[in-house]
């Protein structure tokens, strides 16, 4: 009896978990199409030469296919109408690579200071760090707006460096992973006779790759996007980091879709290839930027 | 004898104070850096909040408008003549009561399908997590593009073509970021677009910290699939779930870039937000005083969020114990 049922069972059993891969896959792949689709819209329409074709093709799935005219005209058009281009991707390079080192610096110091001495006051600066960290940007830049004012920092590049060379949640995040590691390490280093600075460079930092991709990562992907705070202080185009450059862009007339698309494109390649190269390490830097929940 | 021990033992005690001391030294030179620059660029900024929102201060000095203690006229102003307030308010909380639920269960679903055993499962992640990389300034613009418009038209952009197509043809095309109906929907399309793969990675790191054996031991009980769900998943994410509706909602007040570049605030101000408001009487009107006002209130509502989040999770912790 048995055996005359079982092979029947393992063959629904067997169709029904073939369909169940076919609507998992499916689900999953209809996905990508929605995370992706703007993405390659913007990457595809940047190579269109032919304006009108492209406006044409915005209505309908040829707006994904790369057909026509297909070349550089839009990108060179962004460097013409824009003498200034390579000089905002300078800046922002420039502002972005400062802002991330002294942050790595001075973050990690404080946290190791935090973290693994003992000194007076240590409590009360943990206790106001943990407590900025949900003070927003956005609820202080006004008065920063002033105070830097005063300082004669408008229209300047250390305006967008300076302010943002210490960030809370980035020493919260070097000191929840030093506090973690053992103590054994500073001990046997200071019977060998080493001071806090060699503990510090020679130790307890090279320990430490997984937070500081984190904070690399972070930090960049926020100094890259950055706008509001650049949009109140910089006016001058020589010191417009990209993102100001590209606000600016889209309010020049003629506003030629191609070319913004194109310097879209520009902007994002950069990125989405650093981010292809190292996707492990952004996602892990999501996970451990949520544990503080 | 006994002196040479006393002896030996001020010696270790005194070494042992310089070396504390020596600690407490290094330690604050350490800490300086980082403390000075939070001092300046944070902790100042934020107590000027507060004192310059009981002033009439302006970003330029004006001879004629000097500054002044004006006590709680900024206040007063705002929650009884300034209709742009309340409306940033409304604007603001209408975002948050539709892309908070949305976006956060939108997460929770693209965690539990990335969570399985599939093959090419961390392409999967990658895609979903993409957009957030992006910078919003560029998501921005690319959107634009994707809700164009043309009156009277068959040439529309990509989205009123679809609306167009799965209604066929009874609705649409609509100018979504000139309509008052639709332009704060289309900026929230894209803002759970451009975001949902932050939270979704939150949840992951959430729903792999639940014990195999608790969904071994259901199972063994006789759970279904969506029995495991609500009553395993669902409870042991109860705190990750927290932090992801309060940073969602802190993120969803700081709205900004997306408005400054889709509409300006508009069209007749059914796109502007809290921050949006504060900019444009602090940067564009220069009125910093009243800013501030504005500033002040935007944080409290950030800290009282904040503290419910903490206060909820306390509870659970008193609760297992």
């Amino acid at each position: 009896m048995t055996t005359a049922i079982k092979p029947i069972h393992a063959a629904t059993y067997q169709i029904r978990k073939a369909l169940k891969n076919t609507v998992t896959y499916g689900v999953l792949v209809a996905l990508v199409f929605f995370f992706a689709f703007p993405i390659v819209f913007m990457l595809v329409s940047s190579f269109k030469a032919d304006n009108l074709q492209l406006l044409r093709d915005f209505s309908s799935l040829k707006s994904f296919v790369p057909y026509g005219e297909l070349g550089l005209d839009n990108y060179a058009k962004v460097f013409e109408r824009l003498p200034l281009f390579p000089r905002y991707f300078l800046n922002s390079m420039l502002i972005v690579g400062l802002t991330v080192c002294f942050n790595l610096l001075f973050d990690s110091m404080l946290a190791y200071a935090l973290a693994r001495l003992r000194w007076k006051g240590r409590n009360l600066v943990l206790t106001v760090i943990v407590a900025l960290i949900i003070v927003p940007f956005q609820a202080i830049a006004i008065p920063l707006l002033l105070l830097v004012n005063w300082f004669g920092w408008l229209d300047s590049y250390q305006v967008q460096i300076v302010p943002f060379l210490v960030t809370p949640l980035y020493v919260f995040l070097f000191y929840q992973f030093f506090v973690g590691l053992p103590k054994d390490f500073d001990e046997a280093a200071i019977i060998d006779g080493a001071g806090y600075p060699a503990i510090y460079w020679r130790i307890i930092m090279p320990l430490s790759r997984p937070v500081v991709a984190t904070v690399t990562i972070l930090n960049f992907l926020g100094g890259w996007g950055s706008y509001l705070w650049p949009l109140m202080t910089i006016h001058d185009p020589e010191y417009f980091p990209l993102m100001v450059g590209m606000g600016f862009f889209i309010g020049q007339t003629p506003q030629i879709p191609g070319q913004l698309l194109a310097f879209s494109s520009m902007v994002s390649i950069p990125i989405l290839i650093v981010f292809a190269l190292f996707q492990k390490s952004f996602i892990q830097s999501v996970a451990a930027s949520g544990i503080k929940g | 004898m006994d002196l040479a021990k006393v002896d030996r033992k001020i010696a270790v005690s005194r070494k042992a104070s310089t070396w504390r001391q020596r600690e407490q030294w290094w330690a604050w030179a350490f800490a300086a850096p980082g403390i000075i620059m939070g001092t300046i660029f944070i902790i100042v900024p934020f107590l000027m909040a507060f004192v310059m929102s009981f002033t009439s201060q302006r970003l330029l000095a004006n001879p004629n408008l000097p500054t002044r203690f004006i006590g709680l006229t900024n206040y007063v102003r705002l929650f009884t003549d300034d209709p742009l307030f309340w409306r940033s308010l409304q604007n603001n909380a209408y975002f948050v009561v539709v892309v908070v639920p949305l976006q956060t269960s939108f997460a929770l679903l693209l965690a539990l399908l990335v969570n399985q055993k599939v093959r090419f499962v961390n392409v999967f992640r990658a895609a979903y997590y993409t957009p957030v990389v992006l910078p919003m300034v560029v998501v921005s613009t690319i959107w634009i593009f994707l809700y164009t418009y043309n009156r009277g038209d068959t040439n529309q952009g990509l989205i009123n073509s679809i609306v167009l197509f799965l209604s066929g043809g009874r609705l649409g095309p609509y100018y979504w970021l000139g309509d008052t109906r639709f332009a704060m929907p289309a900026i929230m399309l894209l803002s759970i677009w451009q975001g949902v793969g932050f939270q979704m990675i939150i949840f992951l790191a959430g729903l792999q910290e639940i014990p195999t054996e608790m969904y071994e031991a259901s199972a063994i009980d006789g759970a279904n699939k969506w029995q495991q769900f609500f009553f395993v998943t669902l409870p042991l994410l109860r705190n990750t779930t927290i932090f992801v509706v309060v940073t969602t909602t802190i993120f969803a007040f700081g709205l900004y870039d997306q408005v400054n570049i889709m509409t300006g605030g508009g069209p007749l101000d059914s796109t502007a937000t809290m921050v949006f408001t504060i900019v444009n009487y602090g940067f564009k009107q220069m009125q910093i005083g009243y800013a501030s006002a504005l500033s002040v209130v935007y944080f409290v509502i950030v800290l009282v969020l904040s503290m419910l989040q903490r206060r909820i999770v306390r509870e659970e912790k008193a609760v297992l114990e």
